[in-house]
């Protein structure tokens, strides 16, 4: 954990009206690693994200992606600079099959310079180089599903189709919503590889999570937020331990009524 | 209890040459070949069926208005952007022909692409701002557009004013004029209909379905929102274009409400999504429409009563009715 | 000084153009744009009530409001129901109608400028050096107390309350028993007798031309938009603004341009800030 961060947010601040969403939110995330975001509903992660990413603007602070400021940057240049997300609520393009939802994102500039795909037509490059992302996300090649329509996959289909479409853009860095969510416990168990796989090929990870016990294997270090705050960060061992952070999850409350009976 | 329910199955010949893109028979070629070759040659043959020269005019017109529809039909069903003053786009590209025509003298082979091209420019540059707006506004501004062009040009007296511009040259023949517009309609028919299964075409269909995650992906929706209305709005400057060249003079009556109204009620009724079905919604709308015109406006009444009744009736349109039973059939099944 | 009377006058007049227009997208969330179709509708039922039929003014124009309310009410039931919820779908159905209605009338006849509706009171007099015909003045008048009238009731009575949260929320009136649909009728059986109101005042000032119906309608719409779908407020704020910038072009410009700076205002609107400047739409921004 050393040298430069890759993503370095500083006092993010993002108010609705008189809400507060987020109160000065700062983390830095460096190359290689993966840092998990946790916190009880509603404390802004799905926020945070938006921020980040452009898809909504912050009120205050700064955003720092490989050195360069992207705090007022629209969303599709973020991720033309290599900072792409998923999203917790999937939508894929649901008239078109798995591997024809990749030409988009094939489509997009970035993925025309990093990756020199060219051509088009109907059995073009984009398709073929659509199944090949397929296949790495743990689509079966030789079988049906890559040319199914995305609108009869199973949830654990659909989220790998999230990050393939991120993919796609070589991105260095993906920013997961609630990636393990919605999935059953053997979809999960096949996911956890993948995100092995990217960290190995040097994708640099920020996960947002609830699912804390997958989190916790892979992640390197963890945040916690919580109504907007971060109130906690640190080693996975660091955050199960924390008082504050189980005063989060479970209120204070039900903290001691826990620790009576422990 | 036995219970019934409605199964729709793919028709076998459908699956073999469709999915499995191996065509064996002379049968499967022509059940996708046929009812591509009945409309290519039902318009071609058109003109010379015609039993006089005002049913020509009206095969004119029809194509007009069904590259109208076609450029409604994508730019709804395709980019998701509803527009409803198509009849900007005419008046941009009829004016733009009748003063390349009449102030610089260029023959209808120079002004027609001219006027096309330019006039695509021209719209898009003004609907540009428009662009970013949620669904309802746009269909609001897009109905202000012509409306407001129609007002200017009356209150500045410029091009005309009420009057119009008049002299403009005419097609160099009766059936120039007519297989020009049908091969006009044909190109862009077919055209599109590759366009939209190409990656771009894919792209837009994204940017309909999903602007959020084309973003996601690195591209500019607002870009490609662009290119779409420049898509559209050549082909409805060609169509205006055209239109000054068959009646010889400009005038803001071309800003009118027909061309609004009648390429949306041509596409629900032909089927939306498909782009044929709008072309044939204008071949069944446009005559009876033309015929009606000798009543006064009550054409208008005719097919705007007809829009309402699809629209409210949640009718599917004929051509998606008319694929279904062509690609699918149905059987009761027992549950 | 004129400038201002006559701007006073204009903007009082775009309000009730407005008025019925606001009210049911206000209550109803829906857009109806046959609102120039019944303002012109309601003219004409009045003049056949009145001049064709020999009614006595003053009855014709309660029929006429009546009949107005009524086929509102039935072009929700029967129509605009139907698409209810898909906006789109709505303005293109109600405009649709609107326009079937309009050129109907056009082609039923109702063409030319024959039809003329009498004035309340004849004579005018001098109001600070301009001359204003009494009519005018009962115009501003009843109009006024209208706009007035609407406003206190939305705001004050429990009534009036109740239909401003149902629009705020619609899912949380069905849940407390308020009938969307039933309150959907209401809305436009109401708007469609503003819009007669409106027609019923202003038409006798010219003639009954089915053109009106349409620039009632931009003009409606302009009013609404430039002062934010859902706020009474704006609206009245917008139809003065419009209003004088209307009589200020006429005195400079010329009168052509009218209509023009009408529609300029709502492209301008729509670009700039699509919510107009009191309106309760949330910004598209925020919406992932």
């Amino acid at each position: 954990m050393s040298g430069e961060p890759i993503l370095d947010v500083r006092e993010v601040t993002k108010a609705f009206g008189g809400i507060l969403a987020l109160n000065r939110v700062s983390l830095k995330v460096f190359p290689g690693e993966i840092l998990g975001v946790i916190g009880p509903n509603g404390s802004g992660k799905t926020t945070l994200v938006n921020c980040i990413t452009g898809f909504i603007r912050m009120t205050s602070g700064k955003v720092l992606f490989k050195g360069k400021d992207i705090s007022r940057k629209p969303a599709h240049k973020i991720a033309d600079l290599g900072l792409t997300r998923t999203f917790q609520i999937m939508r894929p393009y649901y008239s078109l099959p798995a591997y024809k939802n990749l030409v988009i994102p094939l489509f997009s500039p970035r993925a025309r310079r990093t990756g020199g795909w060219r051509g088009g037509g109907k059995l073009g490059d984009r398709d073929t180089v659509g199944i090949d992302i397929l296949e790495e996300i743990g689509f079966e090649r030789d079988s049906f599903v890559p040319y199914k329509l995305a609108s009869s996959l199973p949830t654990g289909y659909l989220k790998r189709l999230e990050l393939a479409r991120c993919l796609a853009l070589k991105p260095q860095m993906i920013i997961c919503d609630e990636v393990f969510s919605g999935l059953s416990m053997s979809e999960i168990a096949s996911m956890v590889p993948i995100i092995e796989r990217l960290r190995m090929d040097g994708i640099t990870l920020l996960m947002i999570e609830h699912r804390l016990r997958e989190l916790f294997r892979v992640a390197n270090r963890v945040i916690v937020l919580n109504f907007g705050e971060k109130i906690m960060e640190g080693t996975p061992e660091q955050v199960m331990n924390d008082e504050k952070v189980k005063e989060a999850y479970f209120g204070s409350e039900e903290v001691e009524e826990v620790m009576k009976h422990a | 209890m036995e219970q019934k329910r409605k199964e729709r199955l793919d028709r076998g010949i459908k699956v073999r040459s469709d999915t499995i893109y191996a065509l064996m028979s002379v049968k499967e070629i022509a059940y996708l070949v046929l009812p591509r070759l009945v409309l290519i040659c039902g318009l071609l043959i058109a003109p010379l069926v015609m039993p006089s020269m005002y049913w020509q005019r009206v095969i004119s017109i029809v194509c007009i208005y069904c590259l109208l529809a076609i450029s409604f039909d994508f730019l709804a069903h395709f980019v998701g952007l509803v527009s409803l003053g198509g009849a900007f786009f005419i008046g941009v590209g009829s004016y733009l022909a009748a003063i390349l025509n009449t102030y610089w003298g260029l023959s209808p082979v120079l002004t027609i692409p001219l006027a096309t091209i330019f006039g695509a420019l021209i719209c898009t540059i003004l609907l540009l701002p428009c662009l970013p707006l949620r669904g309802v506004y746009f269909a609001i501004v897009t109905l202000m557009y012509p409306l407001a062009l129609a007002r200017i040009i009356e209150a500045l007296d410029i091009f005309g004013g009420t009057d119009g511009i008049m002299g403009v040259t005419s097609f160099p023949g009766r059936w120039v004029e007519l297989y020009f517009m049908v091969g006009m309609v044909l190109i862009f028919l077919f055209g599109m209909r590759r366009l939209v299964n190409e990656d771009i075409g894919l792209v837009f269909r994204a940017v309909k379905d999903n602007d959020q995650a084309v973003r996601a992906s690195g591209m500019n929706v607002t870009f490609f929102k662009a290119i779409g209305v420049c898509i559209a709005s050549a082909m409805g400057c060609l169509g205006g274009a055209c239109l000054v060249h068959i009646y010889m003079w400009a005038g803001i009556s071309q800003f009118a409400l027909d061309f609004s109204i009648l390429p949306i009620a041509a596409t629900v009724i032909g089927g939306a999504g498909t782009l044929v079905g709008p072309v044939i919604g204008c071949i069944i709308l446009v005559p009876i429409s033309e015929l009606l015109r000798t009543f006064g406006t009550l054409r208008i009444v005719f097919y705007s009563l007809i829009l309402v009744g699809f629209i409210v009736f949640r009718s599917e349109g004929l051509m998606v009715y008319g694929q279904r039973k062509y690609h699918q059939f149905e059987r009761w099944v027992r549950v | 000084m004129d400038i201002i009377i006559y701007g006073i006058i204009n903007s009082i007049s775009l309000a009730l153009m407005a008025l019925g227009f606001a009210l049911v997208y206000g209550i109803s969330r829906l857009p109806n744009f046959a609102h120039g179709a019944l303002y012109v509708v309601a003219g004409f039922i009045t003049w056949t009530l009145f001049k064709a039929a020999g009614l006595n003014y003053l009855l014709s124009i309660i029929l006429a409001m009546a009949i107005t309310g009524l086929i509102g009410g039935l072009l929700y039931q029967f129509i605009l129901i139907r698409v209810r919820g898909m906006a789109i779908s709505e303005i293109i159905a109600s405009y649709a109608m609107g326009l079937a209605v309009l050129e109907g009338l056009r082609w039923g006849g109702f063409k030319g400028m024959t039809y003329t509706l009498p004035v309340f009171a004849q004579g005018s007099i001098m109001i600070w050096g301009v001359p204003v015909d009494y009519h005018r003045i009962i115009v501003v008048g009843i109009g006024a107390a209208v706009v007035l009238f609407l406003w206190i009731f939305t705001r004050s009575t429990r009534v009036g309350l109740a239909l401003r949260g149902m629009a705020q929320d619609e899912r949380a009136s069905l849940m407390l028993g308020i009938d969307s649909d039933v309150m959907a009728v209401v809305a436009m059986v109401l708007g469609s007798a503003l819009a007669a109101l409106a027609a019923i005042l202003l038409l006798p000032l010219g003639n009954i031309v089915v053109e009106a119906g349409y620039n009632v309608l931009i003009l409606a719409i302009a009013v609404c938009i430039v002062g934010g779908l859902g706020s009474w407020f704006g609206a009245v704020l917008a139809a003065f603004l419009i209003g004088f910038a209307q009589i200020l072009t006429v005195a400079y410009v010329g009168s052509h341009f009218q209509m023009v700076v009408a529609i300029l205002a709502i492209i301008i609107t729509l670009i700039l800030k699509p919510s107009g400047l009191f309106g309760k739409q949330k910004e598209l921004e925020e919406r992932v």
